[in-house]
């Protein structure tokens, strides 16, 4: 197998708060190859977010990483110096954060904070730095950018905001952009407009794509995790998650979703609430939410079992002693679309 | 993947049953105990040292100044001309300046066998020009001190308090105007009004309570006005008001807990500059009047002669000192605390 | 609201401001107890009658108080009888020099010095090096001025002889110790606020942005953290003013300056009206024109503020 172009393994992280110590991550393994877009999804708190934030070294000051390895282009980024860090951020690896209203430093006009990433990293004089920034303004879709660059953090809007910060994260060419919950923060017109922007570059670069929503998975992602607890739950191509789904979680994130044909118009919830990861219960964490719970949950965490060469999930009801259950009718659905498509490909296969 | 299959193998066949649904439910904890506020505030501050050693240390200066009224080693306004400026002397302590030991012309001189002190009789931090007993003169000092900084902060909160809600709850043009009034009296600075007051009233602990209260009621009030401004807006308040209760009620039943912290806070932060304005306001005289005593008229008579009965100036200025340390480390303390802007 | 509309404003206030206190010291100035004149009881009747003719005394209140007024606008303070029968306006601009001096060294220094040990501190949060500041900070701003005063006397001049005990007489080597000793609040006060600042700066979320720029931790601080900083420092330039004229009063008294501070100690303790109530005015003036000036200074920097005014 090649190298990845960046290699996430066994990560363990932890956190001490007042109450005691939280395990945020717990064991994530994950790779992300060239070119590729991957979607990191979950609810608040299933450490998606602290998982990029151990890339990026930007972790609080109370988090310790226990376990685990980062490697990026063959190199551990945890082994590395603040120094070396420094170098490695922005430049290789950059970041988009979720709040674009406090994001950008409101008494420093965009121009200066657009050519700051340039001036470090890639030594630019002032002046090539600006012109270098007004370009980049400009592929985000700023319009008018040679004037706007003298303009400070108020005079734009949120959505504009967050097409200064990518354009930021983009200044130096990155080769990974990590993407937190970029559009959460702002209306659904103006997270289109993000997420179009998103999928223009997933040719330039690869990136990690946070979010909650799984409906906004499927247009940018190539390949999907999707997370619980601080574990991968199921991770796979954007149609294996969508069109296969193994695990339960994931049936009930995508029965969430709401969609044009849903007849009865009710969305479905999933019940319960957040695992507690002060003091987590032995066995699997969704197992007290989970009407497919097997007995097992009770007491062993499951693993990863594979369904195909880019599939894993990690319910024990892909455990071959496990009964077969009868799969909610909406993922049956997917299943069966997934199926004749398939099989549609096969038989394409078979003509050639 | 299939390391981790075989590593599976052991469970029993018999886990790979549907959960029974009861079993589950146990599995999942109650929620962890929530904790309020006000308790979270306190395991913050119990957290910070310096805070929690004020607290004690002021604990026991207050308790010795209060049993002060009762209980002096000598009365504090007695003179006793023969014994005068005698330097400290504790039975026991062999270290220079504190054994009844004071340098004349660069050489130490026992000077209670020069004022033929009875054997037996001890100052233990000296006497002053009078032969006043200064440990008796530095608690009924430190006494008039926190009595007028505390009935000073007293006053700034019954006004400023008043002032804020008023301000704050009424809104729209009283709130203007109150607020207009604010801005033009915060353009006198207080030094000057405290100086104009103690002009016209005689000195004494009442005049000094009164300047300060006149002066220093402005920063609680405008701290009381911004929270209740904020308060105001909080569903609850919005909820009791459509609900008919009255604005004294739900001021007493609602806004002053929620802002129990900040004037707890802030009260904490005018008793110290209360004191030290006590203090300044009698060291350059126009103060408390002699023969009462208080830290700023000690040091007042102190610093006189500092350079030759240097423990009449520094002992005051050392309890003065850590009162104020005392004072200032708590309030930051609680502020830290209770403040949730400063939460992180 | 343009910016000129506010300025405006605010001159207007200051005007209100002036206005009430100017009539306050009047009125206080009247009904004081005690006489305006040096061994009064020495006077013989006639010689008083003559001496409040030639005072305008003899008038009554509602006619001395509008002579008053349009003195003050004039510039006259009136006389001072305790001092040499001089002119109160000649006997303050003489002293206004070393006082002037005084407070803005101490100013400068104290926000300096207190900025650096702020940033330090924020920079370094709950470590040794902020506690120590931090503990610095709160000394600094618990022990009393004069106290420090007497200290750096006893350390620096009695003890080791390095600088003039006191007066003004010794260029700047005897400006040093009384700047120090007025520096000690407001450095203690710089340094608590812009602890304070710099946390919340650090903790935001475009310091977050700046480092997953690469930015290091020092130029974070630096560069983006201390700009934002320093704008709220200017609100509390007002206060630190107040808190210099109230220190100049003893520090400059116990180093024995001929400043402002120290005349008006001694012209307290001596009853001399006209002094006392002018420099009550002086230094209202001072802080009123300095609240204007750090409203102007903020909205010039701020860019929030600045670009909201230039807009509408």
């Amino acid at each position: 197998m090649s190298e990845s172009l960046l290699d996430i393994r066994n990560l363990n992280v932890s956190f001490q708060t007042f109450a005691g110590t939280v395990n945020a991550v717990r064991g994530v393994s994950l790779t992300l190859e060239k070119g590729e877009t991957l979607a990191l999804v979950g609810e608040s708190g299933s450490g998606k977010s602290v998982t990029c934030r151990s890339v990026m070294g930007l972790l609080s000051k109370n988090a310790t990483i226990e376990q685990g390895e980062i490697l990026f282009r063959g190199s551990n980024l945890l082994a590395k110096s603040d120094k070396e860090m420094q170098r490695i951020r922005g430049k290789e690896i950059s970041m988009i954060f979720q709040n674009p209203m406090t994001a950008l430093n409101p008494t420093m006009t965009i121009g200066k904070q657009v050519a700051e990433p340039l001036r470090l990293h890639q030594k630019f004089s002032r002046t090539a730095a600006r012109r270098q920034a007004q370009e980049l303004l400009e592929l985000v879709g700023i319009p008018s950018s040679t004037k706007r660059l003298n303009d400070y953090p108020h005079q734009f809007s949120g959505g504009q905001r967050q097409r200064i910060v990518t354009a930021i994260a983009l200044a130096c060419g990155p080769e990974i952009l990590i993407a937190d919950e970029p559009t959460t923060a702002l209306d659904v017109t103006i997270q289109a407009q993000i997420l179009e922007l998103l999928k223009e570059l997933r040719h330039t670069t690869s990136i990690i794509f946070i979010t909650h929503d799984l409906g906004v998975v499927a247009n940018v992602a190539d390949r999907v995790a999707v997370m619980y607890g601080g574990r991968i739950v199921e991770i796979g191509k954007v149609e294996e998650i969508f069109y296969n789904p193994q695990h339960p979680y994931t049936w009930g994130l995508l029965r969430s979703m709401p969609t044009l044909d849903d007849k009865d118009g009710e969305l479905y919830a999933i019940p319960g609430s957040p695992p507690d990861l002060l003091s987590p219960a032995p066995g699997d964490l969704f197992a007290t939410r989970n009407e497919y719970a097997l007995q097992v949950d009770a007491h062993y965490e499951p693993p990863l079992f594979q369904v195909s060469p880019t599939h894993y999930a990690a319910t024990w009801l892909l455990d071959d002693r496990a009964p077969s259950v009868i799969v909610p009718e909406a993922i049956a659905a997917r299943r069966q679309y997934y199926r004749q498509r398939q099989t549609g490909l096969t038989a394409k296969e078979g003509l050639l | 993947m299939s390391e981790a299959k075989r590593s599976v193998l052991h469970i029993p066949d018999a886990y790979f049953e549907p959960a029974d649904s009861n079993l589950l439910a146990k599995q999942e904890r109650t929620a962890r105990p929530s904790i309020s506020f006000y308790q979270d505030g306190w395991r913050r501050l119990k957290k910070n040292k310096a805070a929690v050693i004020s607290l004690y240390i002021l604990i026991v200066i207050v308790f010795i100044a209060v049993a002060s009224i009762w209980f002096t080693p000598r009365d504090p306004n007695l003179q006793h001309v023969p014994h005068a400026n005698l330097p400290p002397l504790i039975p026991g302590m062999d270290i220079n300046g504190w054994n009844g030991y004071a340098k004349v012309a660069d050489k130490w001189v026992n000077k209670y066998e020069q004022a033929q002190v009875p054997e037996g009789v001890y100052y233990y931090f000296g006497t002053d020009a009078f032969g006043r007993d200064l440990l008796s003169r530095i608690l009924a000092g430190t006494r008039v001190s926190l009595l007028i900084a505390v009935l000073a902060a007293l006053f700034d909160l019954l006004i400023g308090i008043a002032y804020g809600l008023i301000s704050g709850w009424k809104g729209g043009k009283t709130d203007i105007f109150m607020q207009r009034i604010l801005e033009i009296i915060a353009g006198v600075p207080t030094l000057v009004v405290v100086i104009l007051m103690l002009l016209i009233f005689k000195p004494g602990i009442v005049s000094i309570v009164v300047a300060l209260a006149l002066t220093g009621w402005l920063t609680m009030a405008r701290v009381v006005r911004a929270q209740t401004l904020k308060l105001k807006e909080q569903e609850y308040i919005l909820a009791a008001r459509t609900l008919g209760v009255s604005s004294w009620n739900i001021a007493i039943k609602h806004l002053i807990p929620n802002l129990s912290g900040i004037i707890i806070i802030q009260t904490m932060f005018t008793i110290p500059s209360a004191i030290f304005f006590e203090a300044f306001l009698s060291f350059i005289g126009i103060g408390m009047r002699a023969p009462d005593a208080s830290l700023g008229t000690l040091l007042n008579e102190g610093y006189k002669t500092f350079r030759f009965l240097p423990h009449l100036m520094w002992l005051p200025a050392a309890v003065l000192c850590l009162i104020m340390i005392s004072f200032n480390l708590l309030a930051d303390g609680l502020r830290d605390a209770f403040d949730p802007k400063m939460k992180n | 609201m343009t910016f000129f509309k506010f300025i405006l404003k605010r001159l207007a206030f200051m005007l209100a401001t002036l206005f009430l206190i100017s009539t306050i010291t009047f009125l206080l100035m009247n009904f004081l107890p005690g006489s305006p004149y040096q061994n009064e009881e020495k006077l013989t009747p006639v010689q008083r009658q003559m001496m409040n003719e030639k005072y305008g005394l003899d008038k009554p209140a509602g006619e001395r108080y509008l002579i008053y007024l349009s003195g003050l606008a004039k510039g006259d303070l009136g006389i001072s009888l305790q001092f040499g029968n001089q002119p109160v306006s000649k006997l303050l601009s003489s002293r206004i020099g070393p006082s002037i001096q005084l407070g803005l060294q101490a100013m400068l220094l104290g926000t300096v010095a207190g900025i650096i040990l702020g940033t330090i501190s924020a920079m370094y949060q709950n470590s040794f090096i902020d506690t120590f500041a931090s503990l610095s900070a709160i000394i600094g701003r618990s022990i009393p001025n004069f106290i420090f005063a007497v200290l750096l006397q006893l350390v620096f001049a009695v003890s080791l002889k390095w600088l003039p005990i006191a007066l003004w007489d010794d260029g700047f080597r005897s400006t040093i110790l009384p700047t120090l000793a007025l520096a000690i609040a407001p450095m203690a006060d710089a340094a608590r606020f812009i602890r304070t600042e710099m946390i919340e700066v650090l903790n935001s979320d475009y310091a977050e942005l700046a480092k997953a720029k690469g930015q290091s931790k020092v130029r974070i601080a630096f560069v983006h953290g201390l700009r934002n900083a320093l704008i709220p420092l200017i609100t509390i330039i007002g206060p630190m003013t107040v808190g210099l004229m109230t220190g100049s009063l003893v520090v400059e008294n116990i180093f024995a300056i001929p400043g402002i501070g120290e005349q008006f100690v001694k012209s307290i303790v001596t009853n001399d009206y006209a002094t006392i109530m002018s420099v009550t005015l002086l230094y209202s003036v001072l802080l009123v024109v300095i609240i204007l000036i750090v409203d102007i200074l903020y909205g010039l920097i701020d860019p929030r503020i600045r670009l909201a005014g230039a807009k509408q």
